[in-house]
């Protein structure tokens, strides 16, 4: 039986809803009639950029502000929608002028600054390929993403240039060009000091018309084996960008909407730059990281309307109690999302009785590059459930069967989540790597790795990964990366990594390794180890403990058993063990 | 408990959390944040333990004040039972 469902409150603010009626929606909603709320370019071409920024130019929107700022301490800085425009095509010359072609990759490594946002349309402008990278990366994940992305600039920042770059960067023979962005006291050599050269170059710049089809993002993520997967997606996803951020976040151009998620990550792009750009939207960028009066202070001072968060964040939130969100005013909130991973009952009661207004979970990943699946404004909410499809999208469970796939019907019974193929922010490829990608369909599904089931209303309800891939702070962790680096450390002979549920972060990463001959399992060592990691992987991606044991279960053929690793230390029951080299311990 | 005696169990539980910190060149004054890559997660972390360790509970509301070894023992020192 599903839990039962609660109706959401009036919207608040007088304004109607985009989404009145979804079932209504769902079978008059076509991606033309998406496409059409855009302005294009002239030929069929189209250009994430343009639609986010130039198409507002002529329209009162220019005067409005895009960015509200909000640095660690002092005044918000508000940039208008013709500001940002002016630094994005200024940015945009500069890239011009360094030589380089549409196509090419640009990477950027920034914490949250004006400038980030403007490289990022810059690049887009200019028809390069942008890449967020997070800034708590250390350098492993960065280099590693750098090797199979061979991008030929980087933007990042003085400081994060000298930690995590300055180190390597030369060795990889892609990288003309590094630029820095915000303050830069000392300009190291090879560098280029962003700002300068902007001032140097025109605030006007002819948007390059892109056919629909090129490349314009590239977002890594992980799986789990070997590397880094690097998801790329064109210039049509903007469609996607568009509608979802109207239809599923219901922003408005009188929206003040902040989204938490860090533009180094998927969400931070779709709906942390582009969404909100191309729905005309003012939108808050807070400097600083989490920090629960600071943020009842910014949902306060800057009147937000629409927030867009994660469960790690709301549970935090949740900890502090409520005493201290009653001491601030939340009125002018009318609409919470959240994303990342699935959000608990409580926290969508929680946001009801705390701030007035419950949470709406929905769903997507990196490869779909929107959102996907949504409990909708104007639709009853189920807590725990993700919602139902996005009006274009067309969801299944699917179980594997002798010759591909075949959907259940059972609302009781769990699959893997699949979404009909094509749509306009669906990844086109991995980067170099065919035969990943191919794997992930099977005729016109995409295959999402993600175990669900759906009820007899069309909610969809998450159970699971269907691989080892661990989610940390809605972050991916890729087992085989973690373990890789803890591969170096001259004691290990063999590192498994798996998720443990945390009741913050939903699940934190725990190593668990063996010895080689020699070493003795010691609390030094154990710091040596997980030393070793935060220092490459940094602490988004590192171990929080490490463990030793005296052998890891592993198959014949060797393969580390993460799943029986799980089990065990979580007391789960253990499968089939037949085909295990080790047995128990 | 004297300040140098909090310094060193601080840093001692912030050593298990995050190793690659060399405590022999710690600036006080820096935020563990920016500069030593403490994230959210590590810094509750630390705040639990030092809980345990030194019996000082240390109510949500202040950790916006925690950014800095020095900070911390500001705050606990005056709080630690002598």
């Amino acid at each position: 039986m599903a839990p039962p469902a609660h109706r959401t409150t009036a919207p608040r603010g007088g304004l109607l809803r985009n989404l009145p009626d979804y079932e209504a929606a769902r079978t008059t909603f076509t991606w033309n009639q998406a496409r059409a709320e855009l302005a294009g370019m002239p030929g069929g071409r189209i250009n994430i950029a343009y639609e986010a920024l130039d198409r507002h130019l002529d329209s009162p929107t220019a005067h409005r502000t895009a960015i509200r700022y909000l640095p660690r301490e002092g005044d918000p800085v508000d940039i208008s929608y013709r500001k940002l425009a002016e630094r994005a095509n200024r940015f945009a010359n500069v890239l011009a002028e360094l030589g380089l072609q549409p196509g090419d990759g640009v990477y950027c490594l920034a914490h949250r600054m004006p400038d980030l946002y403007a490289a990022a349309l810059g690049t887009l402008k200019h028809g390069c390929v942008f890449t967020p990278l997070f800034s708590a990366f250390g350098p492993e994940p960065i280099r590693s993403r750098v090797e199979i992305g061979q991008p030929v600039a980087i933007v990042t920042t003085e400081r994060l240039y000298r930690r995590k770059l300055a180190q390597w960067i030369r060795g990889t023979p892609s990288v003309r060009h590094v630029l820095l962005i915000g303050p830069v006291e000392d300009t190291p050599p090879d560098t280029l000091n962003a700002a300068q050269a902007m001032a140097a170059q025109s605030p006007e710049y002819a948007t390059r018309p892109m056919d629909p089809e090129d490349r314009a993002l590239l977002h890594f993520t992980s799986g789990t084996t070997g590397k880094p997967k690097g998801a790329i997606h064109v210039h049509e996803a903007v469609v996607a960008h568009h509608i979802t951020g109207k239809l599923a976040l219901d922003l408005h151009p009188e929206d003040i909407y902040w989204c938490t998620a860090d533009p180094g990550w998927v969400t931070g792009t779709s709906y942390g730059i582009i969404s909100p750009l191309t729905n005309g939207t003012t939108m808050v960028v807070d400097e600083e990281e989490f920090d629960a009066e600071r943020w009842y202070r910014i949902l306060q001072d800057q009147r937000v309307t629409v927030w867009y968060t994660a469960p790690t964040a709301i549970r935090m939130l949740m900890k502090h109690g409520p005493e201290l969100a009653r001491k601030h005013d939340l009125s002018s909130l009318r609409f919470l999302s959240s994303v990342g991973e699935p959000l608990n009952p409580e926290a969508v009661h929680w946001g009801r009785d705390t701030l007035g207004l419950p949470f709406h979970d929905n769903w997507w990943q990196t490869e779909t590059g929107g959102i996907m699946i949504a409990n909708f404004p104007g639709m009853p909410i189920k807590p725990g459930s993700m919602g139902r499809a996005v009006p274009g999208i067309e969801t299944a469970v699917i179980r594997h069967t002798d010759d591909g796939i075949e959907r259940i019907e059972d609302p009781a019974e769990t699959g893997e989540l699949a979404l009909k193929t094509p749509w306009p922010s669906m990844f086109r490829g991995y980067l170099n790597e065919e035969e990943r990608y191919r794997k992930c369909f099977v005729g016109n599904w995409y295959l999402t790795g993600d175990l669900a089931r759906c009820d007899e209303d069309g909610y969809l309800w998450f159970i699971g990964r269907a691989d080892d891939v661990i989610k940390s702070s809605g972050h991916l962790i890729g087992p085989f990366e973690v373990e890789s680096v803890l591969m170096e450390h001259p004691a290990v002979a063999e590192a498994g990594v798996i998720g443990i549920p945390d009741e913050v972060a939903g699940e934190t990463v725990k190593a668990f390794v063996s010895l080689k001959p020699g070493f003795e399992p010691e609390d030094v060592l154990m710091k040596e180890i997980l030393a070793l990691a935060r220092k490459r992987l940094g602490p988004a991606v590192a171990p929080r403990q490490v463990a030793f044991r005296d052998r890891l279960p592993s198959t014949r053929s060797g393969k580390i058993m993460r799943r029986l690793l799980r089990a065990r230390e979580l007391g789960l029951p253990e499968g089939d063990t037949s085909t295990l080299e080790g047995g128990k311990e | 408990m004297n300040r140098d005696e909090l310094r060193a169990v601080i840093l001692e539980e912030l050593s298990c959390i995050a190793p690659d910190i060399d405590s022999d060149t710690l600036d006080d004054q820096a935020r563990l944040r920016d500069e030593y890559d403490l994230d959210s997660m590590d810094a509750l972390n630390l705040l639990a333990a030092l809980h345990k360790r030194v019996g000082v509970n240390i109510p949500e509301a202040d950790y916006a004040r925690m950014h800095s070894v020095s900070q911390l023992l500001d705050y606990l020192e005056p709080r630690v039972a002598r």
